[in-house]
């Protein structure tokens, strides 16, 4: 067993965190306030090649492991989950979906330039009726000739207002049973008649994050946009979830270890009663608590990338993860809130916003209770993966970093 | 033309650093990382790169930790990285690694321009630099905050340089040695196709004898600088002063006052 990154892990991990802490760190407050996204986020994480880490690089990506996107997510998370999120969308619901289930033509069309940063995705399952209750959506996808014509309304979408491509679930099959059978992917672009999208306001946490919503009327989108067969939907809808819930997991793991770090700082620094906050063994308690949920909830993340590394499913492992690193995160940010105090309570210090960030991520990809029942499901023998019509690809560094197209040998 | 760059690893400025009980500096765990001043000599290097086609390089002369130096250089986008070391070395003085950096460079023969931070961030020196253009005999053009110019055809460089009073332009023949100062630009951050690059490349190791130089001439006991005591520098003291005045005006004559008064302003 090794436990070491290698040394290309750890230059990614210092250029991205070099990045995010030069260009976002020292104004994210002020966008934070101002609920606006931080304008240099998607732009610079494009030009960087950020957005198409794990992408092979026949597809526009920069080739690197499953691990490595990890990595990318804790780190930009550490500075602020504004920027996390972004790569929860764009690589781990949707270019991943794209890599996993989509035709080689699909990949040349939409892969390959949301890889390169040209365009921007998202992903959109969710409604105003149909959250965890995923099988309750109600957007339909009727069938008329060559296209399908897609109606309804997505709801909590990240970069809903900033996506060129998003990947829609819909109904295709109403008189299915159970309904989720009769669910179909769609790549809908948003310069297609009839696509309108806007942002939500008033959000707890992650004001520096674009969540929005996506209305679709009439849309008419080519049966080529379709990802994957007419019924399987569902199925890709959920696999996206084992990539997304991973990113989120990643980056809830750098929210702990920013409360950690900037509490242990802080304890340092603040002196009460003739010492240190540091010397006081009620904070080396939570400062205990919090290397522990960091390195644990880290474990957890690296153990499901080792498993997508190697092409095994992790539907169990990546939702313990989701489950664990998210909860841990708001207790961190809570412990940190109270180790700064006063201080911590207002925006003078960046604890008062981990806090609110934190909650999110307990929600959306899966409630907590939602990775309750699917890992309670595996214990007792009621859940069992049954294998995909296509699975996601184990990681083959000298495939994944050929210029050549697997097609042409 | 071709451009070397000069660097080395140092421990990250966040670091801790000590002295340990038997005398030596240590920083922990804390991860080395290029010098600092470097990058911009590196990152000037990949735009004569791009704007010029230099060919570019960077060397190090110390042991397996520079190259993390190195490599961070590669991962930028320079071409070749060389590593001069060899158990000799060890304990050698600035004198010592400058002997063996002239010597790598006139091993590789056509060398324009060695180009460096201003200093090594962890001994604020930029001794080895200075003495190695001293033994190569080319005229060292420090703190340039601008190439202005390089004429291929007559083989000038025209540079900017920051001193006290502002800025001085000066021109040189090359072969030279440029240390640069962070005004010069702005250093890029290492590339994905880069860090691949790196995290796979294997830097040749130019030992003293490959050089050209004999033990005795690099070796600590030629060292003619002697360390006579590692000790930590001596906390800083300050003292805080509140003016008080409601009024903005006079707060701000007073301090002007203080200051004047110090010796300040």
């Amino acid at each position: 067993m090794d436990f070491s990154l290698s040394e290309e892990h750890l230059m990614v991990q210092r250029m991205v965190r070099e990045f995010a802490q030069k260009e976002i760190s020292p104004t994210i407050r002020e966008y934070d306030r101002k609920h606006q996204m931080h304008p240099l986020a998607l732009p610079r994480m494009a030009e960087l090649g950020i957005l198409g880490i794990c992408i092979p690089v026949r597809y526009g990506g920069q080739g690197f492991d499953y691990l490595t996107l990890a990595l990318v997510c804790e780190e930009l998370e550490r500075v602020d989950t504004s920027l996390r999120v972004i790569m929860s969308v764009h690589v781990g619901l949707n270019s991943l979906a794209l890599l996993q289930w989509g035709t080689e033509e699909q990949k040349q069309r939409f892969l390959v330039p949301q890889a390169k940063g040209e365009r921007y995705a998202a992903y959109a399952l969710t409604e105003p009726g149909a959250g965890s209750d995923a099988a309750a959506i109600r957007t339909t996808a009727r069938r008329e000739g060559d296209v399908y014509v897609l109606n309804g309304e997505k709801m909590w979408i990240s970069l809903a207002n900033h996506a060129h491509n998003f990947l829609i679930i819909a109904v295709t099959d109403p008189d299915a049973r159970p309904r989720y059978r009769g669910f179909s992917a769609f790549i809908v672009q948003r310069e297609m008649k009839g696509v309108t999208t806007g942002d939500i306001k008033g959000k707890l946490g992650v004001r520096a994050g674009s969540t929005g919503w996506i209305s679709l009327q009439d849309v008419e989108v080519p049966v080529e946009n379709r990802l994957g067969e007419e019924g399987e939907g569902f199925y890709i809808a959920m696999s996206c979830l084992d990539n997304g819930r991973y990113t989120v997991a990643a980056g809830a793991t750098g929210l702990i270890r920013a409360c950690l770090e900037e509490s242990v700082a802080y304890a340092n620094e603040r002196h009460t009663f003739g010492r240190p906050l540091a010397d006081h063994q009620l904070i080396k308690q939570k400062i205990a608590q919090m290397s522990l949920w960091y390195d644990t909830a880290r474990l957890l993340v690296w153990r499901a990338g080792w498993l997508k590394n190697q092409g095994i499913r992790n539907t169990r492992e990546t939702s313990m993860a989701k489950w664990y690193a998210t909860e841990m995160s708001v207790r961190a940010a809570l412990e940190a809130v109270q180790i700064h105090g006063a201080y911590g309570y207002s925006d003078e210090y960046n604890v008062e916003r981990y806090l609110r960030n934190s909650k999110g991520a307990t929600i959306y990809e899966g409630t907590s209770e939602i990775q309750q029942l699917i890992l309670a499901g595996y214990a007792l023998g009621q859940r069992r993966d049954k294998p995909l019509r296509c699975e996601l690809p184990a990681y083959d560094p000298e495939s994944w970093r050929s210029e050549a197209r697997a097609d042409s040998g | 033309m071709h451009v070397v760059v000069f660097t080395k690893s140092t421990p990250d400025t966040a670091a801790k650093v000590e002295v340990d009980a038997n005398g030596n500096v240590t920083w922990g765990d804390s991860p080395l990382v290029v010098n600092p001043w470097d990058e911009y000599a590196a990152e000037e290097a990949l735009q004569l790169k791009e704007k010029q086609g230099a060919n570019t390089t960077v060397i190090a002369v110390g042991p397996e930790m520079d190259n993390d130096a190195l490599k961070h250089c590669v991962a930028m986008g320079i071409q070749e990285a060389v590593r001069v070391w060899d158990d000799a070395l060890e304990g050698s003085d600035s004198l010592g690694q400058a002997k063996a950096l002239a010597a790598a460079i006139k091993k590789m023969g056509d060398v324009d321009m060695i180009i460096t931070g201003k200093e090594a961030v962890d001994v604020n020196s930029d001794a080895v630099i200075l003495q190695a253009a001293r033994f190569l005999g080319w005229p060292v053009l420090s703190f340039v905050a601008k190439i202005v110019e390089i004429d291929p055809a007559t083989g000038a460089i025209k540079v900017e340089r920051l001193v006290e009073e502002g800025r001085e332009t000066v021109s040189a023949k090359l072969p030279a040695v440029v240390t640069v100062v962070k005004e010069i630009n702005e250093p890029r951050y290492p590339s994905f196709i880069g860090i691949r690059k790196a995290a796979k490349l294997k830097i040749p190791v130019w030992s003293r004898a490959e050089s050209g130089r004999a033990r005795s001439e690099v070796e600590a006991g030629a060292a003619k600088t002697k360390v006579l005591e590692k000790f930590p520098p001596p906390p800083r003291e300050g003292e805080v002063e509140i003016i008080p005045s409601d009024d903005v005006e006079e707060a701000a004559r007073i301090l002007a006052e203080k200051l004047i008064e110090e010796k300040v302003v």
